[in-house]
Parts: C-alpha cells; sequence; structure tokens
C-alpha cells in the first residue's frame, strides 16, 4: 500500500517536453485513471512512474520513498503493459513465476504463489501452455496474474484492454474493479477511452499537451468540468459550445442531454425562461434508447441527446431549448470556467474547483 | 483453361526444382558412389553409377591411413571451441548494439560490418605473425583464437534481438531482473532459431576449413580432419580415389547429421529472417 506523489515532474525528449510540471497526489489504495488524447504526456507519466523512463526535473515519491533513482525492479510496483509483453519462449507458469524468482523465493514458495494467483484468474489448467496457445483475454489474465503474484503496492497499467474485443473489454472492465477493491492496493491506469475512465476509475486525471487539466471523481468531473477542454473530452457526444449572448468574453456550453428539442410550431418560449435557438435536423444518429440528432441553428451547430420515442426526423424544423441553470459559462481564451448561469446572469459557482 | 494453365506452371516449377536439386544432389551422390568401389571400377569407362560390389573396405583404409582418431578429435574440439567462444562474444556484443544507445555505437557496428567483408586470406598473414609471436603457431589455439569473434554471427543475433519487442525487455525489468538475466533468459532464448543457425554455419565452416589449419599447423598433434583427408590424396602410386572419397564420406558425416537434427530450426530461422 503506498500513495504516490508526483511534484513539478517533468519530461523532456531532445529539447521537447511532453510532461510539463505535474504536480499529482495518488492516494493510498485509489483507482485513478489518466486520460487524455494520444500525445498527452499519460503513457509517459505512467513510465516515468514505473522507472521506465527517466524523469527531466521534478520528483516522484512511492510511499515515503523517492523513487527518482530506483530502477523499475526496486519499486515495488507492476505493470501490465497494452500489448501484454508475456515472455514468448516460457509457459505461463515461468511467466508468472518469474518475478518471484528474481527476487530470490524459493522454488516451493513460488509453486504456490503461482498457482494460489492461478486459481484467481481461472488460468489453472493452462498453466504448461505457451503464450502463443492462448486466446487474447487468457494471455491478458497472464500479464495481470503476472503483476499480482508479486504483490506489489502499485499497479500500474497502460490501456490495458484496448487489445480485447468489445464484450471482453466490458467483462474485464468489471473484473479489474472488483480485483481493484479486493486487493485494496492503489491502481494507476491509463487509457484513452473516457467510458473507462468513467466507469473504472474513483479519481480521473484528464491530461492534455503535457499538462494535468483537472483532477476530480467521475461524476464531479462530469457535472463541473473546470475548462473548456474537459467539458467536451468528458461526455459522448461532448458538451455543445455556443457563443455567449451578451458578453462577448464568454462562451457556453451545455450537455446534450439537457437539452430539449421542441417542435417549431409550439414555441412560445422566451428567452426570459430558457436558452433557446432555431434551427433544423441535419442529421440522426440512432444509439437505441437514445437518438442523437444534430441540429444545425442560428447560433451554431449543436448535438441533442434525446429519447428515441420522441426522434424528429431528419429535416424538421425545431426550437432547441436548455434550462438556463444547465448553462456552463467559459472564458473564450482560456477556457476556463467561470461558472453556471442563473436566469440570465452568471454566477460564479464553483464547487469541486480549486483555481 | 486456367486449371490447364495453372498445372502446366506446376509442372515447370517442378522441372526447374529437380534440375537445381540434381546439380546440388550428383556430386554428392557421385562422392558416396565411388567411396564404396574398388579401384578397377573407379577407372572403368564408362563409369558406372552404383558400385557392383560394396567395397567396405575403402573406410577402414582411409580411417587406418593416418592418426583419424586424432583428427577428429581436433576438429571437435576446434570446431565447438570455436562456437562457443563465438557465441560468448556475440550474445553479449548483439545485445548492445541492439538495445544500448552509446556514443560510437554506429561507427563501431560500422566496423563489425567491414571485418564481415573482409576475407581470411586477407589478414592471414598479421594474424600469423602475431600468433607466432605469442608462440601459439603449431597449437590448437592457433586455430581456435582468430575465429573467437564472429562478425556475422553479431550482427546476425543484433538483427534477431532489434525484433524482440521493448515491452518485453522493459516487463522483466519490473520483474527485477538484471540485464545480464534478461540477455541470457529473455533475449537467447527468443532469438534461438538464429542461433541455431548461426551455430550451424559457424560448426560447418570450421568443420571443413581446409586452408587455416593448413598454415598454422605442421604436425599430425594438432591437426583436422580436412588436412588428414588430403593427405591421402597423396599415398604413393597415385591417388586412391575411392579411399579419398571414403575419408570425405567420414569427413562430413558428422554435420549431415546435424543437418537433419537441426533442420525444423534452419527453415524457421530463414522464414522468420524474410519476414
Amino acid at each position: 500500500m503506498a500513495r504516490v506523489v508526483l511534484e513539478q515532474v517533468t519530461k523532456a525528449f531532445q529539447n521537447q517536453s511532453v510532461v510539463k510540471g505535474l504536480d499529482l497526489v495518488i492516494p493510498d489504495g485509489s483507482f485513478t485513471v489518466l486520460v487524455g488524447p494520444s500525445g498527452c504526456g499519460k503513457s509517459t507519466t505512467l513510465r516515468m512512474i514505473a522507472g521506465l523512463e527517466t524523469v527531466t526535473d521534478g520528483k516522484i515519491m512511492i510511499g515515503d520513498q523517492t523513487v527518482n533513482q530506483l530502477p523499475p525492479g526496486k519499486r515495488d510496483i507492476a505493470m501490465v503493459f497494452q500489448n501484454y509483453a508475456l515472455y514468448p519462449t516460457m509457459n505461463v507458469y515461468d511467466n508468472i513465476a518469474y518475478g518471484l524468482r528474481n527476487r530470490g523465493i524459493s522454488k516451493k514458495e513460488c509453486q504456490v504463489l503461482v498457482e494460489e494467483i492461478a486459481e484467481i484468474v481461472g488460468l489453472t489448467d493452462y498453466l504448461k501452455r505457451k503464450p502463443s496457445q492462448l486466446s487474447g483475454g487468457q494471455r491478458q489474465r497472464v500479464a495481470l496474474a503476472r503483476a499480482m503474484v508479486k504483490k506489489p503496492k502499485v499497479f500500474l497499467m497502460d490501456e490495458p484492454l484496448s487489445n480485447l474485443d468489445a464484450k471482453l473489454r466490458n467483462q474485464m472492465r468489471v473484473e479489474l474493479t472488483s480485483l481493484h477493491k479486493q486487493l485494496g492496493s492503489t491502481f494507476i491506469y491509463v487509457t484513452h477511452d473516457q467510458v473507462e475512465a468513467m466507469t473504472m476509475g474513483d479519481q480521473i486525471v484528464v491530461m492534455n499537451d503535457g499538462h494535468i487539466m483537472q483532477v476530480a471523481a467521475p461524476m464531479n468531473l462530469y457535472q463541473e468540468p473546470e475548462n473548456l477542454f474537459v467539458a467536451q473530452f468528458i461526455g459522448s457526444p461532448p458538451m455543445n459550445i455556443v457563443s455567449a449572448e451578451g458578453k462577448s468574453e464568454h462562451v457556453w456550453g451545455f450537455r446534450p442531454e439537457k437539452a430539449v428539442l421542441l417542435p417549431m410550431v409550439v414555441s412560445a418560449i422566451t428567452s426570459e425562461e430558457m436558452w433557446n435557438a432555431r434551427g433544423q435536423v441535419v442529421s440522426r444518429e440512432i444509439l437505441g434508447s437514445d437518438t442523437l440528432l444534430h441540429v444545425e441553428t442560428e447560433k451554431g451547430r449543436v448535438i441533442v441527446k434525446a429519447d428515441s420515442e420522441v426522434a424528429m426526423q431528419v429535416g424538421s424544423s425545431v426550437t432547441v431549448t436548455v434550462p438556463w441553470e444547465y448553462i456552463y459559462v467559459f472564458e473564450k481564451g482560456s477556457g476556463k470556467r467561470v461558472g453556471r448561469m442563473s436566469g440570465r446572469e452568471p454566477v460564479s459557482t464553483r464547487a469541486g474547483g480549486d483555481s | 483453361m486456367y486449371r490447364v494453365v495453372l498445372a502446366s506452371r506446376k509442372t515447370v516449377e517442378w522441372i526447374g526444382l529437380l534440375i537445381v536439386a540434381f546439380l546440388f544432389v550428383f556430386p554428392f551422390l557421385w562422392m558416396a558412389s565411388t567411396a564404396f568401389k574398388t579401384m578397377p571400377e573407379v577407372r572403368q569407362f564408362p563409369p558406372t553409377l552404383l558400385p557392383e560390389t560394396w567395397e567396405w573396405s575403402n573406410f577402414a583404409q582411409a580411417w587406418e591411413s593416418g592418426p583419424f582418431l586424432m583428427y577428429t578429435w581436433n576438429s571437435i574440439l576446434v570446431a565447438v571451441g570455436i562456437l562457443i567462444l563465438q557465441f560468448l562474444t556475440a550474445v553479449p556484443a548483439a545485445y548492445a548494439f541492439a538495445r544500448y544507445k552509446f556514443p560510437g555505437r554506429n561507427l563501431l557496428f560500422g566496423l563489425v560490418l567491414i571485418v564481415l567483408m573482409i576475407p581470411g586470406q586477407v589478414i592471414f598473414l598479421p594474424i600469423y605473425v602475431q600468433l607466432s609471436g605469442w608462440g601459439l603457431v603449431n597449437t590448437l589455439w592457433s586455430l581456435i583464437l582468430p575465429y573467437a569473434a564472429s562478425a556475422f554471427g553479431i550482427f546476425l543475433l543484433r538483427q534477431a534481438f532489434m525484433q524482440v519487442p521493448d515491452e518485453v525487455i522493459e516487463a522483466a525489468r519490473l520483474d527485477n531482473a538484471s540485464e545480464w538475466k534478461i540477455m541470457w533468459t529473455i533475449m537467447v532464448p527468443m532469438a534461438k532459431p538464429v542461433l541455431v543457425t548461426f551455430g550451424l554455419f559457424s560448426f560447418i565452416y570450421h568443420w571443413n576449413d581446409y586452408f587455416w589449419p593448413l598454415i598454422m599447423t605442421n604436425s599430425d598433434e594438432v591437426r583436422t580432419l580436412p588436412i588428414g583427408i588430403s593427405s591421402l590424396h597423396m599415398s604413393d602410386g597415385g591417388t586412391l580415389w575411392n579411399v579419398m572419397m571414403a575419408g570425405n564420406m567420414i569427413l562430413i558425416l558428422p554435420i549431415l547429421v546435424i543437418f537433419f537434427v537441426a533442420q525444423r530450426h534452419i527453415i524457421k530461422a530463414f522464414i522468420y529472417q524474410s519476414k
């Protein structure tokens, strides 16, 4: 068990910084997800915690120990890689036992530990097989078992599910979450998939361009995004952004499911009651229970998530309405959130924000 | 129509392969056949394809015409000794070239490639002088030491090591494996087909090598099989070709055995290479 602390951590490759002065506390026993678009520095950050990349500047602590100079094998961590990185010439048993043997654990003890872990991840019948004789899901389990058997303080996972098919991925997501609860260790998980981030993490770190954009619990992140980037990165489809009325230094945003579409004929809505914009449905994506309607309005193109029951046809004229309290206000240049609207006036209520 | 074209193409391919196979196999069969003939039958014209009487005594005669047991033992010592040293030098060198960034790496690897292009005959004189300075000429060391590091081996292994995914090595580092351990327990097993192929090339080359033992040795105690066989050539009363060929059969027998055992690995190595 250990918390992980990053202080002003910077990483540069040939004078180009990919991680820029990161300050982050990953609490002991948390399931922290680093999420962001590709190239945002999330994997590099994880690899620095693992010790696979050197830290250009700053300090990384695992528990009470500064680990900057410690080799990966001595950090009491385990990592699961995207492509599993199993040792192809060893069978499943040896793959799991390799790390134990390198720590000088006796053969007998190794056997007990490996068999115990194999039982947990359901690999008991496969111990004699080579990785090439296993399915993708089984390889993933071997990779997990190899990490678990070392009983590390911190688990690092670099997009471990992205090579699995959708069904298996959902299943593994649930299994990983329960594994985390069972083990109680600190998990640090890197993904570009916001669904994975939202469903698994209890603390989500949104990164972009080497900076942390926001650190928050999933619901907080969704409901109280601190800036435009988070607002548009978290949530599918992303938050709609329209120009602010009256204040040119602001922009407004609202979630697609908070908007309500009204047929043009019934529009007796005034802007005193709600934000509204007239337009036309230009395309429709049916997701099942919900339908996404792309509406070209006088105030820009927006996406509205509506119940499939009330789905409008493409081409119908509509009014998009959003209650004022669901309108977020952001600064135009910096993208920082100012607050939410109350009536027609912005108010700076910032739940969960710190700067 | 299409099937006819396909079938005739297959036929042409087969004929081509048979011709090539014949070119390679025939001299070999001719040697084997001659090794079993009597001397009059060897001289007979037109020549017979198969011996009329199988003269097994040719082998005994070849074996007894010199200290062949000693030659064989020397050959084994030399070929195996070279092989072991080459592995011990090539594996770490190839690992460093494939996996480390250090100043002068490209220059050093360039040097390795240059060595690969220099034929042994060009540098045998300076090596001879050097070895004689150390008093090693006419010892088995003079046959082994000059080949202790193989540029070909380093080159081949480097390519194989470069194909190992980074993550596998990183996983091993996280598993607390030292560089030395990663090299021998992860990299070497993964490069096994290439190692076997290289080992085979090296063994065959040095087992058959005639030139180097000829210039480095002058007494039977340190001579190898090829030199021994060639001495059959100089027996008085003209060359006994049947005995000579029997000697050659003795020479290549171990290689044939190894080849049949390792065939699977050799084919695998080449399939990997061409990927």
